[in-house]
């Protein structure tokens, strides 16, 4: 099992009626409103401190990922947070796993190549390449891509550069959207052939069958627990089966909500307000900015339009402003609670899912600094110890860096 | 309503099968739908009277040929297969109208090779571009802002009709995944801002143009319609009383009609 931090720098504080006053948090909220950029470099130092906090309390890996105006997670170039989080844990057995620069918006996506494998170098070969097609959001809105365009430009980015990573020689490419006459990128990655590629996605059929295609780690990034998450993940698994590759649990990575206390009850107090925050106002996206038409293709767009799945989300968040804390808890949306309950909801979780690679987010929302040094120190110590050997003694997690594949040592107290 | 028939033809090397809806007899006439897609309506019908109307369903919006827009990667394609499907049809130089998206469309192919269209009508074109005033983005509205702006009436008759799921849960779905797909296909020629240079071409139009702009267009302000007549040569300006961005569909009668006089002349 690997087990990494994923952080999304949301923005700590908005007002209390926020999704009432406000269109959506993503794409059209105003900044000058509802922030301030001295408070927003609190937020990034505090969310660097908190990442660097959890590599030494343990984790295996620290996750950061790119997104576009918005208050629900603002790291628009992730390389520049993974740049200081490879530097900061040189020397520690933590993996740098940039869920990612996304791909259709680099330009020309060589640049993805290179900062990765800057990034592969600075941390001495602990680079997880996360390789993102972009949410509509993202892509379309923010950055102008056609959205028909979008997958296209990603599986011709993906090849750039895979071949810009592995060619010994120089070559020139000439692909339908970018033209590159000598590609020959300096540095090239410490990890041979290239560094591990994960494949977010949230739940595209095309990206299931990409993935497998081409023998790469599929994550999962959901919010909406893992009654869905199973439906998916075995959707994937289909693919696998059918590209004829082995069922490797660590072929698959997940996100999960997860908050520690001392008791169910504590957990509650503590992290309840910021489990709302995070549901009501985080995720408050207008809903006629969530797919720009041609985000999806043909195929996936009758699939996720006919399927369960997409009406079981609309059931669970027409619920929400409903739900109290044991309501997240039960549909394990957040997983939550004493050590002991975590522990074993979370094991539960990773065998019915059959992931390898688990993403916690251990900062929820508004949770404070504080808070959330409590949440990593209590995941750490008290979770992660037992979750650390599920699948090992049957599987080798070939998409995690070569040299952190080893367990990790318990770390003692972190800080 | 009048009989339609339907042909399924293929072009650009086979790649793109596509289909035409034609009905009626007389002088030729292509119609080039909106961003929403080709529904046969009242105001074709009216158009079938005097012409024999083809109605081209723009690639990718074909029932069981979604992929068929992947082979046109931009506007220049798509200008060139316009070409290919009037030589299929054995049209040389037939009247064009075209409405919102469709109106671009076809103000591109009378622009590109003149000679290949003998009259122009175009009906709240898409192509242009005012920082004052911008055109809204309908592919991100939801539909009650978009009959807001879109329709004279946002809560009249037309507006329910046009923009109302149907009542079988199943129907609505699929006509959802019809809607979606029409606007990324032709979607795909446009974003994220649907101004691809046609303001530099439009002086090659040589057809006469009538340019047909509802006063209460919310969607593309009607002072797009002076941007279009300025700069083709001999073009004419109607604006409509009691209309927004549909006005061929609220005021049928008065757009047919200045329609068919115009093309008469």
């Amino acid at each position: 099992m690997k087990v990494s931090m994923f952080h999304l720098m949301p923005h700590r504080e908005l007002p209390a009626d926020f999704e009432r006053r406000y269109h959506s948090v993503w794409v059209d909220p105003p900044f000058w409103e509802l922030a301030d950029p001295e408070r927003v470099g609190q937020y990034y130092n505090w969310t660097l401190d908190e990442l660097i906090y959890a590599a030494k309390a343990g984790l295996d890996g620290i996750c950061v990922n790119e997104h576009h105006q918005n208050a629900y997670g603002f790291m628009p170039s992730p390389n520049l947070m993974g740049a200081v989080l490879a530097r900061a844990t040189n020397g520690m057995d933590v993996a740098i796993v940039q869920m990612g620069s996304t791909l259709p918006t680099t330009i020309p996506p060589i640049r993805v190549a290179e900062e990765y494998a800057m990034l592969d170098c600075i941390s001495g070969g602990r680079l997880v390449a996360g390789m993102p097609l972009g949410t509509s959001m993202d892509a379309n809105l923010c950055y102008g891509i056609p959205p028909m365009e979008q997958r296209e430009r990603y599986y011709e980015a993906h090849d750039l550069i895979l071949k810009a990573w592995t060619a010994r020689e120089i070559f020139a490419w000439n692909g339908k959207y970018f033209q590159l006459p000598m590609v020959n990128i300096w540095p090239r990655p410490i990890q041979q052939p290239h560094p591990p590629v994960w494949v977010p996605g949230v739940g595209s059929l095309s990206t299931w069958e990409f993935s497998a295609k081409h023998n790469h780690c599929y994550c999962f990034l959901s919010y909406w627990g893992n009654k869905l998450g199973k439906e998916v993940m075995d959707g994937y698994w289909e693919f696998v089966h059918r590209e004829g590759h082995d069922p490797n649990p660590y072929r698959a990575g997940f996100l999960q909500l997860v908050a520690v206390s001392e008791t169910d009850a504590r957990a509650e107090q503590e992290y309840y307000p910021h489990i709302r925050y995070f549901y009501d106002k985080c995720l408050h996206i207008a809903p006629e900015f969530f797919s720009a038409p041609g985000h999806q293709d043909y195929r996936s767009l009758v699939k996720s339009l006919k399927s369960g799945a997409t009406r079981a989300i609309l059931e669970v968040t027409a619920k929400l402003p409903e739900w109290r804390f044991k309501d997240f808890v039960e549909n394990q949306l957040v997983i939550a609670g004493s050590p002991a309950s975590v522990r074993d909801q979370l094991t539960e979780a990773i065998q019915k899912l059959r992931v390898g690679n688990l993403m916690v987010l251990l900062h929820i929302g508004s949770m404070p600094h504080e808070l959330t040094l409590k949440n990593i120190d209590l995941f750490a110590h008290e979770v992660l110890p037992h979750v650390r050997d599920i699948w090992d003694d049957q599987w080798q997690n070939h998409w995690w860096p070569q040299r952190l594949r080893a367990k990790r040592a318990l770390a003692g107290a972190a800080g | 309503m009048v009989a339609t028939q339907e042909r399924t033809l293929t072009a650009w090397q086979d790649q793109v099968r596509s289909r035409v809806q034609i009905a009626g007899s007389g002088p030729p006439l292509v119609f080039f739908h909106g961003a929403f897609g080709l529904r046969w309506d009242p105001f074709l019908d009216a158009l079938a009277e005097r012409f024999t109307v083809y109605a081209p369903e723009h690639p990718g919006t074909t029932p069981g040929e979604p992929d068929a827009v992947r082979p046109l990667e931009n506007l220049w394609d798509l200008v060139l297969y316009y070409y290919e499907l009037f030589d299929q049809l054995g049209l040389r130089a037939p009247a064009v109208v075209g409405h919102s998206f469709g109106g671009m469309v076809a103000a591109e192919v009378a622009a590109t090779a003149p000679e290949r269209v003998s009259r122009l009508v175009l009906i709240a074109p898409i192509g242009l571009w005012r920082d004052d005033v911008p055109v809204k983005n309908w592919m991100t509205m939801l539909p009650t802002d978009l009959a807001k702006v879109a329709f004279a009436e946002p809560d009249g008759p037309l507006a329910q009709q046009m923009l109302a799921p149907p009542a079988d849960p199943e129907a609505a779905v699929d006509a959802q995944i019809q809607m979606t797909w029409a606007l990324a296909c032709t979607g795909k020629f446009v974003w994220p801002i649907p101004d691809k240079g046609l303001k530099k071409r439009l002086h090659r139009i040589s057809a006469p143009t009538l340019l047909i702009w509802g006063r209460q267009d919310g969607l593309v302000s009607p002072m797009y319609a002076q941007e279009f007549a300025a700069r083709i040569p001999n073009a004419r300006v109607e604006l409509i009383d009691g209309a927004a961005h549909l006005p061929h569909l609220e005021q049928m009668a008065t757009v047919a009609r200045l329609i068919r006089d115009f093309l008469a002349g």
